[in-house]
Order: C-alpha cells, then structure tokens, then sequence
C-alpha cells in the first residue's frame, strides 16, 4: 500500500467524536427496519394466522395483545401489545421518512451540512407527529 | 478464489457486480411498501370495530385481500434484503455467517407462504 503514516489527525477518529442528527436517523433507520422485519412481520403473520383460524384463535389474539382480561398474564402482555403497536407505528414513520430521506441522497442532494442536518431533524420531528396524531385519531375518534 | 495475487485473493467477494440489483430492488420494493403500508393502517384506523366479524369481512373483500398477498410479497422481499445489509455488515465469517445466509435464505419465504395461506383461507373460506 502506498498509504503513508503521518501525524494529521484521523476523520473521524475512532473516540472523539460527538453524535449528530444524520449519524442518529443513520442508525435508526437501521434499527426500526430490522424491527418492523422481525416484530412487525412476526406480528403480521401472528394476526393474519389468528384471522384465518377462526373466532376463537383471533379473539385470544386480541385479547393477549391489547384487550388482556382474565389474569395477571393477559393483562401484562396486553400492556407490553400496547407498548410494542405504538412502537411499531413509530418505527414505521421513522423508517419510512429516513427511506424517504434516502431517496434524496441517492439522487445526490441534500449533502450539504446544514441541509442534512436539518432534514435528519425533520425525520425525527414527522416520525414523533404522525405517531402522536396517528394514535389520537385512532382512540380519541 | 485464487490464492496467488492480491487481485485473486479478492475476486468473488462482496457483490461481485450484483449490488446495483439489490441496490434498485430495495428501492423499489420500497416505493411498493410506501402505498401498501398506508393503506392497511388507515383501514384498520378507520374501521368501526375490531372484533372478528369487522376485520374477517374487511379482509375477504378482494381489495384489501390483494393489498394483505402484496404485503407479504413485497414487504417480507424489502425485509429480507434489508435483514441481510444488517446481517452481512455484522457476521463476517463461521457458523454466524451461515447461519445468517440461512436466515435470510428460508424465513422470509416461509413467513411469506403463511401470510399467503392465510389471507387466501380468509378471501375464499366459508369460515
């Protein structure tokens, strides 16, 4: 190799450095895609399979993920239900505004440091919107 | 994979001229998901109830039984390639390495052939 060591500084080192917004939505966009693949496909099928077994098989379903009457283990694992579709609906509309953020890059704009930051921000602040405005719809209707 | 010059040593690894593929059928499952994902959250969003008989009728209509087989389709391939990025970023070598490769390789179909299954019993069962 015709690299040549010298004593400028690496960038970026490997221990100094600080978080920013497009390293952040960067790794999210990771996380809440492998997410949605393994929890939000595994309940997909979950609730499908529940549906096309019949009355009984979809009304446990239901009540296990978020109704949780009849003891102590439904009404913790509808509590968790709870918790794992509100994180799920966020990781959504993360992954799907980082994917659309994407598709800006790979055009090739959007680059400057300024610019992506702030629409790394921009991601941040829609994916916490719709959640919010999804799930007031849905209980408040 | 030779094992002589440095060029030899490196042929054959990585994408080896397939990554341009991967590349645009991610992107482009994607822009399938971005109607696709939508459309069932807003119809369970806006369904009067939740119970058996609402989303059974719901997902038997030939529609939303086509968006459901799409999803499975669509979805589990964006998934799967997505999964293998991750994967192949992590798992570098011995039995993780194949492992992942069956991982990628045999669940995302099999969850696909359920999901198919599924919605197919729910549009064209009696039950």
């Amino acid at each position: 190799m015709a690299q040549t060591r010298s004593n400028r500084p690496l960038s970026p080192h490997l221990e100094i450095w600080r978080w920013g917004p497009a390293m952040l939505v960067s790794i999210l966009h990771r996380v809440t895609g492998n997410g949605l693949a393994f929890v939000g496909l595994g309940l997909l099928l979950w609730w499908i399979g529940a549906l096309a077994s019949g009355p009984e098989s979809y009304t446990a379903f239901l009540n296990l993920i978020w109704i949780g009457e009849g003891g102590t283990i439904p009404s913790l694992t509808s509590l968790l239900g709870k918790v794992v579709l509100v994180g799920l609906t966020w990781a959504f509309f993360q992954h799907m505004a980082t994917g659309l953020r994407h598709f800006v890059l790979d055009i090739g704009a959007g680059y400057e440091l300024n610019t992506n930051a702030r629409w790394s921000v921009v991601t941040l602040a829609f994916a916490g919107i719709a959640t919010a405005l999804f799930w007031a719809f849905v209980l408040l209707r | 994979m030779g094992n002589g010059t440095s060029l030899g040593r490196v042929r054959g690894l990585g994408s080896s001229h397939h990554g341009a593929h991967h590349f645009l059928a991610s992107r482009l499952s994607a822009v399938g998901n971005l109607v696709l994902i939508p459309f069932l959250m807003v119809s369970l969003a806006l369904m009067p109830a939740h119970d058996y008989a609402t989303v059974h009728s719901w997902a038997a209509k030939p529609i939303p039984s086509t968006v459901l087989v799409l999803i499975m389709i669509n979805t589990f391939y964006h998934a799967r390639m997505g999964v293998q990025v991750m994967l192949e970023d992590y798992m570098h070598e011995g039995s993780g390495k194949i492992a992942s490769w069956l991982l990628v390789n045999t669940l995302p179909l099999a969850g696909a052939a359920f999901g198919i299954i599924s919605v197919i019993r729910i549009a064209l069962g009696s039950a």
